[in-house]
């Protein structure tokens, strides 16, 4: 597969296709990899792939130094593929701008990330040039179970939960640092006219910070779990995100990252939506 | 009521053209409520940032009321369905957190609803009378970090 994807690069670099190839890199040790830019078609060997390619590299896209270079290839597992189509949809990417190099993904993470397991984008949906087999989607049955126990719980154990995890937050945001879809130049937190969230780490701001994070989310997190992953205190974030997938899966029927024509869950609606909330 | 009986503060969120217009009326025909309810003024439900929730707790309310117009009687257009999708998940997601649902309240009141208004506040004031102060919240901001 590394030689595949090493040469499926050069010739797109060679032809001119792309400007720049986005990939992984070694990184400082064998369990490690680092994301590299590469613009010459001899630095292609530099590419590898294996089950610590961890980075969701389509982040990068939306940074607007990367904006200016060109058309760019990215290479992408199936679950990360899924944020360029909500990034199309959002008109933060031209999708013919970049090349999506969809690599076949039996899983990362050593053990296994909890995400791997319910993948059912082992193949890539999204992509202009497949490397390795094609692999069946598994079962997402179970996906939302950890969501299921949280809440078998009353609202004070939930409350006592969530205000524990919170707590260890210290306000570092690499969880939207590394997420492909917040991609905003000024967000809600560096605000300060009014200041709506404490900047400081306290408890109160945290809640503040967390409850925005996950909501800014709503119907457009694909789950690739890269908050939750380069948070250095933790705080189990998925299982935030993944209430709110759920929500907007029973709610709207809408399931994020799939399909590129199907209007935006939280910027659309339907008069017949839901009223059980309403007095 | 005793001088120094506990008293709700419950703020409520509530569109211009409909709840509002609908509280003036509930003023105009001289019935009674609840006073422990802080009206705050928007143009429509669609304006109102669930960010504006939060920040009432933050700053000590106890309950929180929104209201706006019926869906289908927006002044402009589809504001209160772009919030009804809004209000399902944030609500939801609140819930998720652990914070009563008895706290905040969604509700649609027209501008001739003046009635249904002051229920309503009655409603929710009792509501949050029963789960008391929410002292849960603003003690975030006087916890020490735990592990």
């Amino acid at each position: 597969m590394i030689e595949e994807l090493r040469h499926k690069a050069r010739e797109l670099l060679e032809k001119g296709q792309v400007e720049l190839v986005i990939g992984y890199g070694a990184g400082s040790d064998p369990t490690r990899t680092m994301p590299v830019f590469i613009r010459r078609p001899e630095d292609c060997d530099h590419l590898v792939w294996n089950k610590y390619c961890y980075n969701n590299l389509t982040s990068y896209l939306t940074w607007p130094e990367l904006k200016t270079a060109g058309k760019r290839a990215v290479v992408c597992k199936g679950c990360d593929a899924k944020a360029i189509v909500v990034l199309c949809k959002e008109n933060r990417i031209e999708r013919e701008e970049v090349v999506v190099i969809g690599m076949s993904c039996e899983g990362v993470g050593e053990p296994l990330f909890g995400k791997c397991e319910f993948c059912d984008v082992r193949t890539p949906k999204t992509c202009d040039i497949q490397i390795g087999a094609t692999l069946p989607p598994l079962s997402k049955d179970n996906l939302f179970e950890d969501v299921r126990q949280l809440e078998a719980g009353n609202a004070a154990e939930r409350w006592e939960f969530w205000r524990r995890q919170f707590s260890r937050c210290i306000k570092c945001y690499a969880c939207r640092q590394a997420c492909p879809l917040c991609y905003c130049t000024q967000c809600i937190v560096e605000r300060n006219q009014p200041q709506w969230i404490a900047t400081s780490s306290h408890p109160k701001g945290n809640f503040a910070w967390n409850v925005v994070r996950a909501l800014h989310l709503a119907g457009r997190c694909i789950g690739c779990g890269e908050c939750e992953r380069v948070c250095p205190s933790n705080i189990p974030l998925m299982l935030a995100n993944k209430k709110l997938a759920q929500v907007v899966k029973e709610q709207f029927g809408y399931e994020s990252g799939y399909d590129i024509d199907e209007p935006l869950p939280m910027a659309s609606f339907m008069p017949d939506d839901s009223d059980e909330l309403f007095k | 009521m005793a001088e120094n009986e506990w008293k709700p503060k419950i703020i409520a969120f509530v569109c211009n053209w409909c709840t509002y217009a609908g509280a003036d009326l509930a003023g105009t025909s001289r019935l009674k409520y609840d006073v422990n309810v802080r009206v705050i003024k928007l143009p429509c439900t669609g304006r109102i940032d669930p960010l504006f929730i939060i920040k009432a707790f933050e700053q000590g309310a106890d309950g929180v009321l929104v209201s706006g117009c019926h869906p289908g009687d927006c002044h402009y257009t589809s504001g209160n369905y772009h919030a009804r999708r809004r209000w399902i998940v944030f609500s939801e997601l609140l819930r998720f957190f652990g914070i009563p649902e008895d706290r905040v309240q969604f509700a649609w009141v027209s501008a001739a609803e003046g009635a249904k208004w002051a229920t309503l506040v009655n409603e929710v004031v009792a509501k949050v009378r029963q789960l008391g102060p929410f002292t849960a919240y603003r003690e975030l901001e006087t916890t020490e970090v735990l592990s």
